[in-house]
């Protein structure tokens, strides 16, 4: 029931996300999408989730307003609307024809297969040492990914420095 | 330069941040070196690290932000933090495997417990709170350069 106010929040607020004129508006309606979200997280009992989903939707939420609010970015309506709805509904029917035929090969909302779960929580606590389970998962059974994580996260931030540091800019002018 | 009245929000503004921005640190700090007793862990405290940079450069201004960790530093310990990883990785091979739990793991519930789990914990928790502030120096450097 809470879940289903949230999501129906969620779709409206993504929706004015959209349809408001300032960019500003735009930014905070897509913040209130994040928070809904986080609350998500808690009914479906993840905590570690919504610790996360809370503040990195407060850290991107202030990046994405200091990135965006001197300029206001125009938006593009006119020119080949026609050719543009249409490409638009068919990529639309291909994506659900897709979504149709994956979704249909998975389990139930709620009812998960634990084939490799099973062993993780029944083992979890007594292989590694930590009682939180999700960390247990991903810094030890899981731990090769989070390294490829982490690589990810390096070279975004690697990315950045090297495309916005100054002498680089100055020089092109 | 802390009390300078031309950079930065109003006085109310730093001398709640004045307060504030300590305990919000620590609460970073808290929930990165508690990851495997309770919810949260190194990503999630490190961007409440991040999070406490962010707050003291929007109330004071760049230039006392710069001041704690300049953008060489953040790019060095981001660095360093992602070499921590790789490293405690790497001992794992000191029992057989890439990853092993090679530390004793402690009884359940203690802080110290679960061998390496709560260093990479530490080493992720650095590497996510000083890359996401030098992501938020870059951006704030591009737009005062144009």
């Amino acid at each position: 029931m809470e879940l289903h106010i949230l999501l129906i929040f969620m779709i409206f607020a993504a929706i004015v996300a959209i349809e408001v004129k300032d960019l500003l508006s735009s930014v905070i309606a897509v913040g209130a999408v994040g928070f809904a979200l986080c609350l998500a997280f808690l009914v479906l009992k993840a905590p570690d989730l919504a610790i996360t989903q809370l503040v990195v939707e407060i850290l991107c939420l202030i990046i994405l307003i200091r990135a965006t609010i001197n300029k206001d970015l125009p938006l593009v309506i006119e020119g080949r609307w026609v050719f543009n709805t249409v490409s638009t509904l068919g990529f639309i029917a291909v994506f659900l024809l897709f979504s149709w035929l994956a979704l249909k090969e998975l389990p139930g909302f709620g009812e998960p297969i634990m084939a490799v779960v099973k062993k993780y929580l029944q083992e979890g606590v007594s292989k590694t040492g930590a009682v939180n389970i999700v960390t247990a998962v991903i810094l030890d059974f899981r731990a090769y990914d989070t390294l490829g994580e982490a690589t990810v996260l390096f070279a975004s931030v690697i990315g950045i420095m090297a495309i916005l540091r100054r002498p680089g800019r100055k020089k092109r002018e | 330069m802390i009390d300078n009245p031309k950079t930065g929000m109003t006085l109310i503004v730093k001398t709640i941040t004045r307060l504030t921005v300590g305990l919000i640190m620590l609460f970073g700090i808290y929930i990165i070196l508690h990851g495997h007793v309770s919810p949260g862990g190194g990503f999630a405290g490190g961007v409440i690290v991040a999070l406490s940079f962010v707050h003291l450069m929007l109330a004071f201004g760049k230039d006392t932000a710069i001041a704690r960790i300049s953008k060489n530093m953040a790019s060095n310990l981001e660095s360093i933090g992602a070499m921590m990883f790789l490293f405690i990785a790497l001992l794992g091979f000191l029992g057989g495997s890439f990853f092993l739990n090679v530390f004793a793991k402690g009884s359940p519930f203690d802080l110290f417990s679960a061998g390496t789990i709560p260093l990479s914990n530490i080493a992720i928790g650095i590497k996510v709170g000083v890359g996401l502030f030098a992501i938020f120096l870059a951006l704030v450097v591009l737009e005062r350069s144009k």
